[in-house]
């Protein structure tokens, strides 16, 4: 195996794992840092917002482009509308118990998981890309004439790959603007900092509760419509992502965006490269193995701020 | 290259059992050819009068272990239609024995273990006569020796090369459906000859694939060819570029076999990998079963090859007895269904709950079954099984069926892709899917 070609097939897999990965990752991290909750859930929202894709792109006829850009649009409101309900229903009842939270997102899951199946059948269902063209990547060789391209066998990737790619860091800088310009942010942090500080202020810690937990449940979502081009819908598809998050959030601190940030690009990208020139078990091997060094000796994690 | 089927309806081949059961075996044959000249009587008769000679009116239960829910749903949903289909066919001729057979089905979500809680739900609580109808490997080899210890007779539809290998038991028969072992042996002078002699093999990391993985770089290897890297993917994969640049760069085929939700995007993801410089793939069409192969981005197929049990598309040599199974399950000649052309059928696999039900018929009627007392009996008929012609009750084609191994032996088909369908290319003779016997299920006692 040559190692150029495949060194850069790996990244190119692992950027798209990361992108994904981190959208995800970020909305399981901002309902932990700013609500306590550890949302087994997450994943289900994942699947949620890749199935109403499905289901909203099958609803337009012509250029497939049409029926994504709905889906883009409407499915991650929804789920996070979803999110809400369960947030008013559910959480907001238990108080926000932290371990009570768990066993409640736990039986959301199952609740969700089920009602995909009975509504939509356990078939996988595919969402045609916007625009999908491959793209052969070529590489530069030292010959007698000279330096020339040459294209190796396999390496390339889709147009639509790199969109994902691009769509993560626009998304991600979008969240870092809402958290750091706006009064939204500035409330979400106050809460986050201290919950009942901010109520003295009059911060409605409540509706703030609400809204985190519908934008951490639209951001799933939105990985989810994202990836489904590539994947395809299928009501047991949170399971893996969901694990995965749950390691992110842990290696880059629990609460923490750029750690976030940083920890889907490493689990994403060695992800990748371990995949690529070893195997994808080992490459999910390592990773947990990393998760229980980080939890010994960096309890709080890279980025995470110590007592948090 | 193109080779008609028109012997499908001879038997030619020796049966690759002898023994002593003559009697009971030719009753069996009878019943089974004699079954299509009755529909026409028997599906004029009144309901009432139709079950008349019946000793019992009781219905005769088949237990049907359905993988309803995880990575086998679409296989179950369409074995389930079929199965549905082939029961209203019996009981519109009469039934079995004179008694109407009714379906009680269960889901084992495709897991091995729930598998065994259904096969013990189905013969204690349901109390039905048989159990049916287990496609996945591993609920199969999960469920059998519960079977077994509970002394249900328990027909698979599965493919797996577990029954003639000798590792189930006595109760568990595999008379509907050729196995992995048999199919990619036909299949291994076909690809060696017409396609290349390196090859890579993809398959599910599972019992399923690693039967593919065995046999089929044994067989190769017999025909002098080489397999130069076995790449194994788990069956609950989503994303697969990451395992493609495996394959070595002198690789001349590609032989793939995939399960799972994700298959879709498993042959579109290698199809990217490779963009214009594909090497010859030869693929069996479980990697593409209940997809329509006109999906965006399965265009790089055409001129491939696929192993099918039973060609989805309606063929130009079309049997009658193929045009009649396709209209009572309600498959267009696309291999979709008929009230929705989207929803793609499991054509190369389904057709063995069928056939397996009619052998069931067929078995209980040479027997004189009246009830779980005779369930010993039922098995000894279908072992004296031999030769089933091609009929309606057999329309994939002629069978051989082997009583010692409990596994039958039979056509198989390789298609072609031509405009986004897929062209019959080649036939193979039953007698290219033989092997020496591993197993004498008839020696163990019941």
């Amino acid at each position: 195996m040559e190692l150029v070609p495949y060194l850069i097939l790996g990244l190119l897999e692992g950027l798209v794992t990361a992108a994904v990965l981190s959208l995800m990752a970020l909305g399981l991290s901002l309902v932990f840092g700013v609500m306590r909750v550890v949302n087994v859930a997450h994943g289900e929202f994942f699947m949620v917002g890749a199935v109403l894709a499905w289901q909203i792109a099958s609803l337009f006829e012509g250029h497939p482009a049409w029926g994504f850009l709905a889906a883009l649009l409407v499915a991650p409101p929804l789920t996070a509308c979803i999110a809400v309900a369960a947030n008013q229903l559910v959480l907001k009842r238990i108080e926000y118990d932290p371990e009570r939270t768990i066993v409640a997102t736990i039986g959301l899951l199952y609740i969700i998981q089920q009602v995909t199946l009975m509504t939509y059948g356990p078939d996988a269902r595919p969402v045609e890309a916007p625009f999908n063209q491959r793209l052969s990547i070529p590489l530069v060789e030292w010959t007698e004439r000279g330096l020339s391209l040459y294209w190796p066998w396999g390496l390339g990737t889709t147009t639509y790959k790199l969109a994902v790619i691009m769509a993560a860091v626009m998304l991600l800088t979008g969240i870092w603007m809402l958290m750091t310009r706006t009064r939204f942010g500035l409330l979400m942090r106050a809460t986050q900092l201290d919950r009942e500080t901010a109520q003295a202020f009059g911060i409605p810690v409540g509706r703030v509760y609400a809204a985190v937990f519908g934008l951490g449940a639209a951001l799933a979502a939105l990985a989810g419509v994202l990836i489904v081009p590539i994947q395809q819908a299928h009501y047991l598809m949170g399971h893996d992502p969901l694990l995965l998050s749950f390691i992110v959030v842990i290696i880059g601190g629990l609460g923490s965006l750029p750690g976030t940030i940083v920890a889907a690009l490493l689990i994403g990208i060695s992800d990748g490269m371990i995949s690529v020139f070893f195997s994808p078990t080992l490459a999910k091997i390592i990773a947990t193995l990393g998760v229980a060094f980080v939890l010994i000796f960096m309890p709080q994690g890279l980025f995470g701020k110590r007592g948090l | 290259m193109t080779k008609s089927n028109s012997d499908d309806t001879k038997i030619v081949e020796t049966p690759p059992i002898t023994d002593t059961m003559q009697p009971n075996r030719r009753q069996a044959i009878k019943t089974l050819a004699a079954t299509t000249t009755l529909a026409a009587v028997a599906s004029t008769t009144p309901l009432f009068g139709r079950y008349g000679q019946a000793q019992s009116a009781e219905p005769i239960k088949i237990g049907f272990q359905v993988h309803r829910t995880g990575i086998g749903a679409a296989y179950g949903r369409w074995y389930n239609r079929t199965t549905e289909a082939a029961v209203k066919k019996i009981n519109d001729e009469g039934g079995i024995n004179g008694r109407e057979v009714q379906i009680v089905a269960e889901d084992d979500g495709t897991d091995p273990k729930r598998g065994a809680e259904v096969v013990e739900k189905l013969a204690t609580q349901h109390g039905c006569d048989i159990a049916f109808g287990t496609l996945f490997s591993h609920v199969v080899i999960g469920s059998a020796p519960r079977a077994g210890e509970l002394k249900i007779p328990y027909f698979v539809v599965s493919e797996g090369h577990h029954v003639a290998s000798g590792m189930l038991n006595r109760y568990t028969l595999q008379p509907g459906i050729t196995d992995v072992k048999s199919q990619v042996q036909a299949m291994a002078p076909f690809v060696n000859s017409t396609l290349g002699k390196k090859v890579t093999m993809i398959y599910p990391d599972f019992a399923f694939g690693h039967d593919h993985r065995d046999y089929f770089s044994a067989a190769v290897e017999a025909q002098g060819g080489k397999v130069v890297a076995k790449i194994a993917i788990p069956p609950t994969e989503s994303s697969f570029t990451k395992y493609f640049p495996k394959i070595p760069r002198d690789t001349e085929v590609i032989y793939h076999v995939m399960v799972g939700p994700a298959v879709l995007t498993f042959v579109k993801e290698m199809g990217e990998f490779f963009g214009n410089s594909r090497p010859e793939i030869f693929g069996f069409i479980d990697s593409l079963e209940a997809v329509d192969l006109a999906s965006p981005g399965l265009e790089f197929l055409e001129g491939t090859y696929f192993w099918e049990g039973n060609p989805r598309y309606a063929q130009a040599n079309q049997s009658d007895y193929d045009k009649a199974y396709r209209a009572a399950v309600g498959v267009d000649n696309n291999g979709a269904s008929i009230s929705d052309s989207k929803d793609v059928s499991t054509y190369a696999h389904m057709f063995g709950c069928w056939e397996t039900l009619h052998i069931v018929k067929a078995g209980m009627e040479a027997s004189g079954y009246a009830g779980a007392d005779d369930r010993a009996k039922l098995i000894e008929a279908v072992e004296a099984m031999t030769s089933i012609p091609h009929s309606y009750a057999n329309p994939q084609g002629a069978k051989e069926f082997n009583g010692k191994t409990h596994q039958t032996f039979g056509h198989q088909y390789i298609t072609r892709v031509e405009n986004s369908k897929l062209v019959l290319a080649h036939t193979t003779s039953i007698a290219d899917t033989y092997y020496p016997d591993e197993v004498d299920y008839t020696t163990q006692s019941f």
